[in-house]
């Protein structure tokens, strides 16, 4: 609802679920289930809020989708599936579909790699650890609004990041960051990922403190390398928190939109535009209301379809 | 426990290196608004740095009354968010019932639908309430979208809370009511912590609900005055940056005040 948490839904950790050891406690909780004595009318205030803002809205929003309707006149004819069928002919919104795969992809990839390089680094004996946990999750916290803003200063071309390459004689290096068809997408990428890699990096962190010290004692007892030990113990016991780190980077990818509208308003020309600017624009500039909530369903089934297939995925890997 | 060593030393440098790079933005961002002069894109510290940008800024941007609507939207929102969130997370954790599980999953489900469906028909039938312009209307929103997260967030923690304690309050004779309250909801702490923290990020930082619900209205949230102010000083980036800084300045000391008991909550959230 919050445009903001579905652009970026990283708020959070989905918890225990994903780690095996929460099981043995369920099976506790279910036979000593008869004593507890919780009232099921506690869910009403939630049910009654989330029902009357969130499910009926959306419910009613996507019957629009069935529909021609502009979003303001009173009138609108019922089309069927027609604005299903050119959401698949409709070379833009192709393009915007690979735009938005290519940012997930690239979000989730960079940030998660950059957040365990950092997690591993501040989960050392080195002094300014808490310093740098503490600096490197700051950027999380801050408006992505702000943030965008502070780099489309930065990134244009007579910005800071040019400036810097000039005076250090780096001039053939220097570009109109966002302004290059080639390079626009994977600024915002980098943009996001420096954002959020804090972010992973604090999920991994409390993944790599759950791991008891002397697993690592008894592997280089036994003379393992820096590198074996991470493979072989850290990677295993870390599947948890890369499960969660993947799903909330992916879905984060996804729906990406304050930062695009911000930055680039998804040029130059279209190669910037993710599905979810795309379809705002088409609501309020171009009021094609009915058009544009086809593409955000298009867009749910998207996230929908690629968690579903991410979670059974890296579930099987953390059985193994 | 670890020891110093050398290789510790020379990964210290690196860490050091890394996080100045990483930093490297915040510093272009207090420089440029610390410079009142209107030289742009200069690099080296600034040589007569003045607060003229902010106090420019402060004023007519209208920081100010933005500040307290932010301020009270973000309190009340989560306030009512956990309260709402943690009582609907008892039932569905304790009792294990087919309904429950399916009432969770029902909440879960709102994760995945995207705020763009519901913003049309929410929006004519708060016209329709008179909620449009209004701080509470934004507050009921929040509080309505935000029920999945946390409702998740609370119902994960609890499942993996021994009984014992509920029991034996029980067996005294406590009511359901004063049981939840008086002595699950003190042992959920930790997770309130997180879903305070993170609900306060997303409530305080959101653009687009504001932005659509309280259009025309005069009424702003710092993201709005925010986007509005960029829009009139095209390119007198100090001044637009010591708005920026204005802006995000609560949250961050909110965020170095309880930044413990983040990093310590994420921790808890992934611990079985």
């Amino acid at each position: 609802m919050t445009q903001r948490e579905l652009a970026d839904p990283r708020t959070g950790v989905p918890g225990r679920s994903t780690t095996p050891r929460a099981r043995p406690a369920q099976t506790r909780r279910r036979r000593a289930g008869a004593g507890a004595r919780a009232p099921w009318w506690f869910l009403l205030p939630a049910l009654a809020v989330f029902t009357l803002i969130v499910v009926i809205p959306s419910w009613r929003g996507a019957f629009y989708a069935l529909t021609n309707w502009d979003g303001l006149s009173p009138q609108f004819d019922f089309v069927g599936f027609d604005n299903f069928v050119r959401v698949f002919k409709d070379s833009a919104a192709g393009a915007s579909i690979l735009n938005t795969t290519l940012y997930a992809i690239g979000v989730m990839v960079v940030q998660n790699f950059i957040g365990l390089l950092l997690a591993l680094g501040v989960n050392s004996a080195i002094r300014s650890r808490n310093w740098l946990r503490v600096l490197f999750f700051a950027p999380a916290v801050v408006t992505p609004l702000v943030v965008a803003n502070l780099w489309q200063y930065i990134l244009a071309p007579d910005g800071a990041l040019n400036t810097a390459l000039r005076a250090v004689g780096l001039d053939f290096l220097a570009q109109d960051w966002l302004g290059n068809a080639q390079l626009a997408l994977p600024a915002i990428i980098s943009v996001v990922v420096w954002q959020f890699a804090g972010y992973s990096m604090v999920i991994f962190l409390a993944g790599l403190q759950s791991i008891p010290e002397d697993v690592y004692e008894a592997a280089s007892l036994d003379g393992a390398g820096s590198f074996k030990t991470f493979w072989n113990i850290t990677r295993p016991l870390l599947a948890p928190s890369m499960t969660i780190n993947l799903m909330l980077s992916l879905i984060g990818g996804l729906k990406l939109f304050d930062q695009v509208l911000i930055m680039t308003q998804g040029g130059p020309g279209s190669a910037t535009e993710s599905l979810s600017t795309i379809a705002y624009k088409d609501a309020f500039q171009f009021q094609l209301f009915g058009y544009s909530t086809a593409l955000t369903l298009v867009l749910t089934a998207f996230v929908a379809v690629a968690s579903l297939i991410q979670f059974t995925l890296l579930r099987r890997g953390e059985d193994k | 426990m670890k020891r110093y060593t050398l290789k510790t030393g020379a990964l210290e440098v690196v860490m050091i290196l890394v996080a100045l790079l990483f930093a490297a933005p915040v510093y272009v961002l207090i420089n440029t608004a610390l410079n009142s002069g209107g030289v742009t894109a200069s690099l080296a510290p600034v040589a007569t740095p003045s607060f003229d940008n902010f106090a420019t800024a402060w004023v007519s941007g209208g920081l100010g009354p933005a500040m307290i609507n932010n301020i009270v939207i973000t309190v009340v929102s989560v306030f009512l968010i956990v309260v709402i969130s943690a009582s609907a997370a008892y039932p569905l954790a304790r009792i294990t019932r087919r309904w429950s599980k399916l009432a969770f999953a029902f909440f879960l489900g709102g994760l995945l639908i995207p705020g763009l469906l519901a913003l049309i028909p929410l929006y004519t039938t708060f016209r329709d309430l008179h909620l449009i312009g209004s701080i509470w209307g934004l507050v009921i929103i929040y509080v309505g979208a935000q029920m999945p997260f946390s409702i998740f967030l609370y119902t994960q923690f609890l499942r993996s809370l021994p009984l014992d304690f509920e029991e034996a309050a029980t067996l005294d004779g406590g009511s359901p009511f004063r049981v939840f309250w008086q002595v699950v909801f003190p042992l959920m702490r930790p997770i309130t912590g997180t879903v305070v923290i993170l609900n306060t990020i997303t409530v305080w930082n959101d653009f687009f609900t504001p932005l659509l619900y309280l259009s025309g209205s005069g009424t702003n949230t710092i993201p709005i005055a925010i986007y509005s102010f960029t829009g009139q000083y095209v390119n007198q980036w100090g001044t637009i940056f010591a708005a920026l800084i204005i802006g995000v300045t609560p949250l961050l000391i909110f965020y170095f005040l309880l930044q413990r008991s983040i990093i310590k909550g994420f921790a808890g959230g992934l611990k079985g």
